[in-house]
């Protein structure tokens, strides 16, 4: 019998956790080290399964399933190409998050590891969980912690910050935890053999009418994770007042979960209601795109400019993600890869400059390139990288997700290209104000560059910039057959039709209303 | 064996070097390396051209794939190169005239804090200019003509210190990016109607009727698109006299010679597509046409010496597009190659009179340095010969194989816009040299006492391109001087089909050559009459008509036109819908009125007990009665 790998793959975050929980909260060195230890071997193991994962195979890999809750509920885990990149994503940038927060952290380091390793075991769980129950305990996971993040490390609005996240992100929650539980029932009514299961309700066939309020209660969630315009204004706030770490790994993973869910869940599993939806959520993701990049022009804050920017690249990423054909989902999920990189890449970078200038006002600043020129430098690439610059990981995704979208509907790709023009302009335009012109001030003149440790930290993420610019067919391999796949559940190809017999259907009813008393 | 793949190879792996170990290095390991790099790509390239030459007729070249890139259902794109006839004229261009520069830079930037950053710059340029070139899909030449824009823009801002010279180079990129927007939908047009990104699938689709005439029109105009960006015509030129903020150098070789024809070299790459359209060889040919035109007006007017020399090379290039409009695909290249050796020649010879001058740029601040600077204005002076179109020396050629070709295909107001524009010529160009070289002394006296001739470094290569200007015509002698004789156009012809090119007939070919060569004639005469003969000339001239002077001072307004039109609607519009709809409306809403607000308030502050321990305590119950209540 192999070893469960992927509960170990959560678990050990987690046991990480516990442990921080007995050490002494004046040794940081040891809550640093141990932080590091742990996260260090979830991105070993991730690099392992990533290794030993078959691109060639659709179906989830590395699947645990026990018995798990009462009544049919399993534990049930395992990884499709999508949720292996995804994971390594997480794995990869969890250890430099870490790093990275050295300097950044005065008070309460141990309880600020603790959220940080609980975050990992959460989001790893969301991608890894089989069965929605699971799903959404790992959903809800991810949702506290980064709340506390926000709220007790972050900058001067935090509480403000922080209550508006959980404020909306747990309207959408309670949404699809209602709708969760209806899709329980009626996967139980047709008589399925593990409640809640995720691949068995890919199979389900729900009437349309049905399907139209669970997939609007599902996607409202999913599309306040992403987020998509309206639901987008929590972004801004959050990532504002966040600590450094914590803004890497919200847009870097956080809003990748909402995307994710709409392509595990909310498309597949409702296809119907999907398909009906799709011009509304694509006009959405259109204006996203239009909207986020325009709103990234005018920001003062660096960190809000970034902000908006991942608005923009979401909406892009939810746009070839309603394209449905395999190289639009094919380029989002790379997209979500290179996205990932260079805007956690930017975020630590603005990190660095806070941490010196103790400011993040475009206005501030002006000929830092002069006084931090390796600075300035791995600023550039990080910018080049997420305007989408051939050789650099944007492109690829960027590409793709044009290509596929134009395949579906050109027009949608006509509406979606001007990103190409406002991407460079904010992007830019933001280097001009803070890297040119001439020195701005004495405490401009003061700042010292980069850090030895500060490169360690992000050259890592250049590297994996080039690589996936250079040889994008490492990932894309992996994620082909499981992106085919579930395009084919999106269209409904692989449906099976289960049969619902009336006294079936009663027996199960009543056998879940026990469940329920 | 054909070694043509390794032709970036060197330029790359030095920029690499130069960008990771470049602040370490010495100066002279940083010159050996640059330099020496794009030499040893220069001797590839001249391998492999004549290794071409040795084969020639064994058509059709193959496309050698290095690396298969990117890979999703039915779409593929590889790192493959293809090393045609064309291919071959431009790597030479780019690394022959790009070795010059190398060498000229050493000496003109000697003195520069960012030494090592320049040079990395200028070999990325060259590695990524070759891969446009070499490369035999649109998706590899894509990765290439944003490289170069990238080093472009890095170059403009090399003194970024200078907020003009940082504005100048985002400016470069933001205009070439929206040329780009409409590239990037041409490749997907392409893509989708021919099934292929590689150039010689569309080949075959369009020369097999596999793609619909309307379809190749919309592709063809949307790639040029592109190219208005990348090559500066009109409406996209904006960017270029700008970009003159940047080293004269960098000038001469990404802004004259090289870069800025990559438009041109794409229309010639695809000269089947818009043959085939007709359309879109139209509208490339009037864009041409009417941007050789508009640019050269500026150029009458303006002071600085390079802001002349950048309108005239938009202009210049405006004849390459209307060669290759009319169908002359070959001579549009022809003249790419010859305004490649007499511009960069220009502009170096700027750049040593800048040298001498303390850096001035004004030509009303110059005046008699014939006499100080001589072997400078000896090249110079054989650069506007090459670029007036004054016989034999080399843009008389080939700006002739444009207009004759024009004239023969019936184009006759296209010709006659190209006469015009070449009286122009002559007319601003002849101006600068009277202006600079000839006539009294008007610098300051400080300036005076330093003046002095460049470096051997910065000379030598003054006096090769002198050669090439002068000389570069003979490869292609018109028809009706020497069957045969029109080496280039026989070398391209397996790339662009020599078919049905109408042919003038001797006796009206020198018709055109007589018109030709009186137009740039009438241009250096009237400059004499103006800037010789009666120097008050100018000046009562622009007393009689102020509007029209301060009109084409300012450019027509251009700019000022987009920043009113375009830019700060978008910017205004944003500003007030971020203030308005996103932190107002939206956030508003979000926020809510009334009972949630509250609602969040009360839940915050019980929550808010500022102990972890509670908070941790909160979330374990919370998880706990949730399983609880789904489970039991």
């Amino acid at each position: 019998m192999s070893l469960p790998l992927l509960t170990i793959l959560w678990a050990l975050p987690l046991a990480g956790a516990v442990l921080l929980i007995f050490l002494p909260k004046e040794r940081r060195d040891i809550l640093y080290g141990t932080a590091l230890t742990f996260t260090g071997l979830v991105l070993a193991l991730a690099i392992w399964l990533f290794i030993r994962f078959d691109g060639a195979t659709a179906g989830p890999q590395f699947v645990e399933r026990t018995a798990w809750l009462g009544g049919g509920v399993q534990y049930h885990v395992g990884i499709d190409g999508i949720s292996l990149v995804l994971i390594l994503l997480t794995a990869f940038l969890m250890p430099l998050a870490v790093l990275s927060s050295r300097n950044a952290v005065s008070s309460r380091l141990k309880e600020y590891l603790f959220f940080f390793l609980l975050l990992e075991a959460g989001i790893i769980g969301v991608f890894a969980a089989l069965n929605l129950i699971l799903f959404y305990v790992f959903w809800e996971v991810v949702l506290i912690p980064m709340a506390f993040l926000i709220g007790v490390w972050g900058g001067p609005r935090r509480v403000y910050a922080a209550t508006k996240f959980v404020l909306v992100t747990m309207f959408g929650s309670l949404l699809m935890l209602a709708a969760i539980l209806v899709l329980g029932r009626l996967s139980a009514e047709a008589g399925g053999a593990a409640a809640f299961d995720i691949l068995e309700l890919h199979r389900l066939a729900i009437p349309a009418g049905t399907q139209t309020w669970l997939f609007l209660a599902f996607a409202v969630a999913f599309a306040v994770k992403v987020p998509m315009i309206p639901l987008h204004t929590w972004l801004p706030d959050a990532h504002v007042e966040a600590p450094t770490a914590g803004s890497v790994l919200l847009a870097a993973v956080l809003l990748k979960m909402g995307a994710y869910g709409f392509l595990r869940l909310a498309l597949p599993i409702f296809p119907d209601a999907a398909a009906r939806f799709l011009p509304a959520l694509a006009a959405l993701a259109i204006a996203g795109i239009l909207y986020g990049g325009c709103m990234a022009l005018v920001q003062k804050d660096i960190k809000a400019m970034v902000a908006y920017s991942s608005v923009s690249h979401m909406g892009l990423i939810m746009l070839a993600l309603f394209s449905s054909n395999i190289e639009s989902v094919q380029g989002a999920v790379f997209q979500m890869l290179a996205h990932g990189l260079s805007t956690g890449l930017l975020f630590l970078l603005v990190g660095i400059l806070y941490e010196r200038a103790h400011t993040r006002s475009l206005a501030d600043f002006g000929g830092v390139a002069r006084v931090m020129p390796v600075f300035a430098a791995f600023f550039l690439v990080a910018s080049l990288a997420s305007l989408g610059l051939p050789g650099l990981s944007g492109f690829v995704g960027e590409f793709l997700c044009l290509y596929g979208i134009f395949g579906a509907h050109s027009i949608w790709a006509v509406l979606a290209v001007p990103t190409v023009i406002l991407s460079a302009a904010y992007l830019l335009g933001a280097l001009r104000r803070v890297m040119h012109g001439p020195v701005a001030d004495d405490r401009v003149r003061g700042l010292r560059d980069m850090t030895w440790r500060e490169i360690a930290v992000t050259a890592p993420i250049v590297v994996l910039i080039l690589w996936l610019g250079l040889f994008p067919r490492t990932f894309l391999a992996k994620t082909e057959a499981s992106v085919s796949a579930a395009i084919r559940l999106i269209e409904k190809r692989d449906r099976i039709f289960v049969r619902t017999s009336a006294p079936a259907t009663e027996a199960a009813r009543g056998e879940f209303e026990e469940r329920r008393r | 064996m054909d070694a043509s793949w390794l032709i970036p190879l060197a330029p790359g792996l030095s920029a690499f070097l130069l960008i990771i170990f470049g602040r370490s290095l010495s100066r002279r390991l940083v010159t050996w390396l640059a330099c020496g790099s794009v030499a040893v790509a220069f001797s590839f390239s001249l391998l492999s051209a004549l290794r071409l030459r040795a084969a020639a007729g064994s058509v059709p070249y193959p496309a050698r794939i290095l690396l298969s890139w990117i890979r999703a259902g039915d779409f593929r794109a590889d790192i493959s190169f293809r090393f045609d006839p064309l291919a071959a004229v431009m790597v030479l261009v780019v690394t022959g005239v790009g070795l010059l520069i190398h060498v000229y830079s050493t000496g003109y930037m000697a003195r520069e804090k960012g030494y090592a950053r320049y040079f990395a710059a200028l070999n990325l340029f060259t590695f990524s200019m070759l891969i446009l070139v070499l490369a035999s899909n649109f998706i590899l030449m894509f990765v290439g003509w944003e490289g170069v824009g990238l080093c472009s823009y890095l170059l403009i801002g090399f003194w970024f210190e200078k907020p003009a010279a940082a504005k100048a180079g985002m400016k470069a990129f933001l205009v070439n990016r929206i040329g780009d927007a409409g590239f990037l939908l041409g490749i997907l047009v392409l893509l989708f109607a021919v099934g292929s990104a590689e150039f010689s699938a569309v080949d075959q689709a369009v020369s097999g009727g596999a793609i619909a005439k309307s379809t190749a029109t919309l592709a063809a105009l949307l790639l040029f698109a592109g190219a208005t960006g990348k090559s500066a015509q009109i409406p996209l030129h904006v960017w270029l006299p700008d970009a003159m903020e940047g080293p004269t150098p960098v000038s001469a070789l990404i802004h004259a010679a090289t870069m800025v024809t990559a438009g041109v070299y794409m229309v010639a790459r695809m000269n089947a597509l818009y043959a085939f359209s007709g359309t879109a060889a139209g509208v490339v040919a009037a864009v041409g046409a009417f941007t050789a035109v508009f640019a050269a007006t500026i150029a009458l007017v303006q002071n600085d010496i390079k802001r002349i020399l950048a309108y005239s090379t938009i202009s210049q290039l405006g004849y390459m597009f209307l060669g290759c409009g009319v169908g002359a695909y070959a001579a549009g290249i022809f003249h790419l190659v010859t305004h490649a050796f007499f511009k960069s020649l220009l502009f170096l010879a700027a750049g040593s009179v800048m040298h001498a001058l303390s850096g001035e740029l004004d030509i009303r601040r110059m005046g008699g340095l014939r006499h100080r600077l001589p072997l400078t204005y000896t090249a110079f002076l054989i650069g506007t010969l090459a670029i007036a179109g004054i016989p034999l020396f080399s843009g008389f050629f080939s700006k002739d194989a444009i207009l004759s070709a024009a004239y023969a295909g019936g184009h006759r107001l296209l010709w006659a816009a190209g006469l015009l524009g070449a009286v122009l010529t002559a007319f601003y160009m002849f101006r600068l040299v009277f202006l600079a070289f000839h006539g009294g002394e008007r610098t300051t006296p400080e300036v005076r006492d330093r003046i002095h001739e460049s470096p051997s470094s910065m000379t030598v290569p003054l006096l090769i391109l002198s050669g090439l200007a002068a000389m570069a015509g003979w490869i292609g002698i018109p028809a009706v001087l020497g069957e045969k004789a029109d080496l280039l156009r026989r070398f391209l012809a397996p790339v662009i089909p020599v078919i049905r090119t109408p042919h003038a007939g001797s006796s009206s070919e020198w018709f055109l050559i007589l018109t030709a060569t009186s137009a740039a004639g009438l241009g250096l005469g009237l400059a004499w009459l103006f800037y010789q003969r009666w120097p008050g000339l100018p000046a009562r001239f622009a007393a009689w008509c102020p509007g029209l002077h301060k009109i084409l001072l300012k450019s027509y307004g251009v700019d000022e036109i987009y920043q009113a039109v375009l830019v700060r609607p978008l910017v205004g519009a944003s500003e007030l819908t971020y203030r308005r709809f996103d932190l107002g409306l939206i956030d508003g809403a979000v926020n809510g009125a009334g009972a949630a607000t509250r609602f969040a308030g009360r839940l915050a502050a019980s929550l808010q007990t500022g102990r972890i321990k509670d908070y941790a305590l909160g979330f374990l119950l919370g998880t706990t009665i949730f399983l609880a209540w789904i489970l039991l």
